[in-house]
């Protein structure tokens, strides 16, 4: 079967015969885009992470049939080191990683909340970011969280036209 | 003559304590009789306790819970990673349960899913109930969401999220999951028979 998705704003189309096959495969080994990582394959520990319509989604559990015609990014799509996302300026600031696997998946997931609740308690943060950091980053991540979504309503602020 | 007939007795008696002593009953001389087979039980009370087999099952208990936590598994253990019903029972703001639940069981992952993967409402809990107290919850228009009885029979044998309890698919491990102990087909029969006459519930 044939995919059309849109993957980080250019349009991609896949020749699969198992239409099971996870989209993380198909993002990592039939396009390259080597950023979404595998860890668990069974939708427990979130380094998959990525975009499907804005919405977070495992890519690991997500077989490509459900990517047809919907709009994918992934942390390459997220922002790039000339023009970071918030969520990666604050990563950046905070010194989060430390080996580094499980990150993308986490600013994938952090991204998504900051679009549904752009200033997020503590306790929307435990709810929504439940990703898996085998190196216990969670502290500093957390502080990046809080500090990604002062940068993104600041941007935002400075991007909003004004009425003069 | 008397006194012969005395001493009969007497030994039948001695003999029959005896025997008694010298046995023992075990667990397995017993049968228990299931709801379903009781006597006295009329076709509707029946297809009442078919049905009730199916709704009692944790294929069905788990997405009803009395807390706000689904549940997993034949346990019914609370849902890994602390997962919760959120305010629309869909999960929380950007983690949801279509963040790894699809409309489809995954053959691969072992991640269940079906049309509009969610919970019950919090009034809709079965968790804790016997199977009387389920089926007056589920008919009970306060507790229901104000769904008529067409409604609660279409929810029952039409809606995929219900029937993905008889194709549950495989675990993490790749094992199939347990379903419910009687067929889809057979539940199916039961349910529109108990609506059909008049969705009486038995007494206890
Ligand atoms: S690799 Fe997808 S959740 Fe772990
Ligand atoms: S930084 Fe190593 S697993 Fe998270």
């Amino acid at each position: 079967m044939k995919i059309s998705m849109q993957i980080n704003g250019q349009s991609h189309v896949v020749e699969l015969t198992d239409e099971y096959t996870p989209l993380l495969w198909v993002i990592r080994d039939m396009l390259g885009l080597k950023g979404t990582k595998f860890g668990c394959g069974k939708a427990a520990c979130g380094a998959c992470t990525l975009h499907v319509d804005g919405e977070a989604v495992r890519s690991c559990s997500y077989p490509v049939k459900f990517a047809d015609g919907k709009e994918i990014t992934t942390i390459e799509g997220l922002g790039d080191a000339t023009n970071p996302h918030p969520v990666q300026q604050a990563w950046i600031e905070e010194i989060v990683p430390q080996c580094g696997y499980c990150q993308p998946g986490f600013m994938m997931a952090t991204a998504a909340l900051l679009d549904k609740i752009p200033n997020p308690t503590d306790e929307e943060i435990d709810d929504n970011i439940i990703n898996v950091c085998r190196c216990g980053t969670y502290y500093r991540m957390r502080k990046a969280i809080h500090l990604a979504a002062e940068k993104q309503s600041a941007l935002k602020t400075t991007n909003e036209p004004t009425n003069s | 003559m008397k006194t012969k007939s005395y001493i009969l007795i007497l030994f039948l008696l001695m003999a029959g304590f005896v025997l008694a002593s010298m046995y023992t009953p075990s667990e397995s001389d017993y049968v228990s009789v299931p709801p379903s087979k009781k006597n006295s039980e009329t076709p509707s009370d029946v297809a009442f306790h078919k049905m009730m087999d199916v709704l009692t099952h944790p294929r069905c208990v788990n997405c009803h819970p009395n807390d706000h936590v689904p549940k997993q598994g034949i346990e019914g253990d609370p849902h890994d990673f602390g997962m919760s019903r959120g305010e629309n029972n869909l999960g929380f703001e950007a983690t949801k349960c279509t963040t790894c639940h699809q409309t489809e069981n995954n053959p691969y992952s072992g991640v269940p899913g079906a049309p509009h993967w969610s919970l019950a409402p919090h009034s809709m809990q079965w968790q804790g109930l016997d199977r009387f107290e389920i089926a007056a919850s589920m008919m009970d228009t306060e507790r229901n969401g104000g769904r008529t009885p067409e409604d609660i029979l279409h929810h029952l044998t039409e809606d995929k999220l219900v029937l993905w309890a008889f194709h549950p698919g495989v675990d993490a491990k790749g094992e199939p999951r347990e379903v419910p102990p009687v067929s889809k087909e057979d539940y199916i029969k039961a349910v529109e028979a108990w609506f059909e006459n008049g969705h009486v519930i038995p007494s206890n």
